[in-house]
């Protein structure tokens, strides 16, 4: 009870405390400028060069210290020793290139970003084209989006009741051990096998991230000029041919989006791998890795900079292309 | 023209047979877990959560009791008791492991000299002997028993009076409210700035709001938390809420500043013509107008905030009393213990409200998602 008056006092604290320094300080500045009297003119024109850094001051703040400062702080530690005591130069990231696990954990991002957002792109689309038009699509696609509702961790336990293992001969509690057993093959143990584990991993973010793709190819492809599909099914092209060479051609765009949302999620990926396999077996992921380097153990604050630094690198294109893209859209 | 049509109601059929396979597939996952939760722990190791709904077999043994258990009646010694539990009903039974249903009820057989066993339908077992009976531990006997199908809300109870869930459901509440309100007053700010005033950087800023959008938090966790620590406030609620509110701006700011500035010119124009101050076109005008996008942030911000696990562990420590949900779960998932009915019923509690909150406000969620990659991207 304490806690949920901390957490209620909180909530008005800091509603209040915003609401007070936009409207307090706005209001100082309409004193100090009133926008009447002999020199209104002049005082709107310097209040209105002020006003807007009065509206952004909190957001600079909050994105300087908690996002810019960050990179940079990093990217510092990223280049000292364990503590951060000795300057290293780039020795921590010759250290990671020669390291096992760190091999192993870009092999395997690498293998997500492949596998991820090709998977969830694919079935997106299939079902933003299946639903599209049934009576019951909404109901359909309501289903296969709300696992964008659970938490990474959610989604590791109810996945554990499919992967579950059992010896074979005995009832399988796993679905998918179940299904197997049933087809007379022989249980596995799902999330040791080297190298399908990591499938069976990806496959947890695939059944999360094909909701959102799908919402957004459903709303791409009903953007589609119904002509230019009428054209084509007059001139007798088949529901396939429809498909691939009318619709999606006109939605390569979206896809594109699509796709590289999910690689940006892809290439954090780390609650699913931390909670399911804590990068064991051959599993482990950049994410998973720079938190065992951070926080297990003795923390070695260079080394795990140094990883966090190349997450930053491996998402830099994806940001430049980004702001390319607003850039024109501005314009 | 038949030939056509009768192709076309075919390919209807396949249509919807192939979206049902595909939503059942995307569906059964959760579905698994949701009745499981309502399931005991004995039901979910010995059975799939599938067979909930039919009536289970299942395997196990009883020992009878020793010789000290013993009567004597009629010059015999006996040893009574059940082989049953509640609610069970026995097909068979036996006295080895590999021939759990050897006997049917009611049969009898003899285990050693002179010692007579049997089995009754109701499940009472009577070992008879005519010399005392000599042994340290009971005698095994193997049944297989039939359970009607049955499902219990008891670990409901049991986790969130018991389990310490109820404290965590309190703390993810703690953290995710004042995460999610915070960024929303300041990026309706910043946005209205960028979408509609005019001064130097403007660009600039904006460009740079859309660059963060994809800075991996991983990035900004030690800094962090030495800043936090070298400021005095630590590990609490104060610097979560802190950090969720610098990690959800960029997104905050994007969403709305592109919403903002689809809002009609004349509006905004007219009412500065009219002598208002510019906090009152925001207060008044702006605000309102922008609901849907605010409803659409706010979600995401929830749902983002409240399915958490790094953040929260990072920055609100791991001792009984600071643990979210999430990272209950993960202890849960990390102990050996096989307490499945407390990690299922747990993880059901914990993903109840994002999902409560996403179906009744998707329309929103939806919507949200659609400025923000369609027109970003």
């Amino acid at each position: 009870m304490e806690l949920f008056w901390l957490a209620v006092s909180t909530i008005a604290i800091g509603v209040f405390g915003c609401v007070a320094w936009f409207w307090g300080s706005n209001l100082i500045l309409d004193r100090i400028y009133p926008p009447r009297g002999p020199n209104a003119g002049d005082n709107i024109r310097k209040a209105n060069q002020i006003r807007p850094w009065l509206f952004l001051g909190p957001a600079i703040l909050f994105l300087g210290v908690y996002l810019v400062y960050p990179i940079f702080d990093s990217l510092w530690r990223s280049m000292h020793n364990a503590r951060g005591s000795e300057f290293v130069g780039l020795s921590n990231y010759a250290w990671h290139m020669g390291d096992g696990k760190f091999r192993e954990s870009m092999r395997n991002n690498l293998l997500w970003l492949l596998v991820v957002p090709a998977l969830s792109t694919l079935f997106g689309l299939i079902a933003a084209q299946l639903t599209d038009r049934l009576k019951w699509g909404n109901i359909g696609k309501s289903l296969i989006f709300m696992p964008m509702a659970i938490s990474f961790v959610g989604a590791g336990v109810i996945w554990k009741f499919i992967y579950e293992y059992r010896a074979p001969g005995e009832t399988q509690i796993g679905l998918l051990n179940a299904i197997v057993q049933a087809l007379g093959g022989d249980p596995q143990l799902w999330l040791t096998l080297i190298p399908w584990n990591n499938l069976f991993l990806m496959i947890v973010l695939v059944w999360i991230q094909t909701g959102f793709a799908m919402v957004i190819l459903s709303a791409a492809l009903r953007g589609i000029p119904e002509e230019t599909i009428e054209a084509a099914i007059l001139d007798g092209a088949s529901p396939w041919q429809v498909f691939f060479k009318i619709k999606v051609p006109q939605i390569m765009g979206t896809i594109a989006v699509v796709w590289t949302t999910i690689t940006i999620v892809v290439l954090k990926v780390f609650d699913i791998v931390f909670v399911m396999t804590n990068g064991q077996w051959g599993t482990q992921v950049l994410a998973n890795l720079m938190y065992d380097w951070m926080f297990r153990g003795t923390p070695d604050y260079g080394r795990g900079s140094a990883i966090a630094i190349i997450l930053m690198l491996l998402v830099t294109p994806i940001m430049i292309w980004n702001i390319v893209n607003a850039r024109r859209e501005v314009r | 023209m038949e030939g056509m049509a009768g192709q076309k109601s075919s390919l209807v059929w396949a249509v919807n047979i192939a979206a049902f396979l595909l939503v059942l597939l995307w569906t059964i996952p959760t579905l698994g877990l949701l009745v499981s939760s309502f399931r005991d722990r004995d039901q979910i190791l010995t059975s799939g959560w599938w067979q909930s709904f039919s009536a289970q077999e299942a395997t196990g043994f009883v020992r009878t009791g020793t010789g000290d258990d013993a009567v004597q009646e009629d010059g015999q010694y006996v040893i009574e008791g059940t082989v049953l539990e509640e609610g069970q009903n026995l097909i068979g039974w036996g006295i080895r492991a590999r021939e759990p249903a050897a006997f049917q009820p009611g049969e009898t057989t003899e285990i050693e000299d002179g010692w007579q066993l049997t089995v009754a339908e109701d499940g009472s077992y009577r070992l008879t002997s005519d010399t005392p009976f000599e042994m340290r531990r009971g005698e095994r006997i193997f049944v297989t028993t039939g359970a009607p199908a049955r499902l219990t809300t008891e670990n409901y109870d049991r986790v969130l009076t018991a389990e310490g869930l109820g404290r965590a459901f309190m703390n993810t509440m703690t953290v995710t409210i004042p995460a999610t309100v915070i960024p929303i007053l300041i990026a309706a700010f910043a946005a209205y700035a960028l979408a509609w005033m005019e001064f130097p950087g403007r660009a600039l800023l904006t460009a740079a709001v859309v660059g963060l959008l994809v800075v991996p938090l991983q990035v900004a966790l030690i800094p962090l938390l030495r800043l936090h620590n070298e400021l005095g406030i630590g590990k609490g609620y104060l610097g979560i809420w802190l950090a969720h509110t610098g990690f959800g701006l960029p997104l905050a700011i994007y969403l709305l500043r592109n919403y903002m500035v689809g809002l009609p010119r004349e509006v905004i124009e007219s009412a500065r013509v009219d002598g208002a101050t510019e906090f009152q076109i925001f207060r008044k005008i702006i605000l309102p107008l922008s609901f849907p996008a605010l409803a659409s942030f706010a979600i995401f911000q929830f749902l983002w905030v409240w399915n958490d696990l790094l953040v929260a562990t990072v920055f609100l420590g791991n001792t009984r009393e600071q643990l979210v949900m999430t990272g209950v779960l993960r202890e849960l998932m990390g102990s050996k213990g096989g307490e499945w009915e407390i990690l299922a019923t747990s993880a059901f509690i914990s993903i109840a409200v994002p999902l409560i909150v996403f179906f009744a406000m998707q329309k929103y969620l939806v919507r949200g998602l659609l400025a923000g990659s369609v027109k970003g991207g």
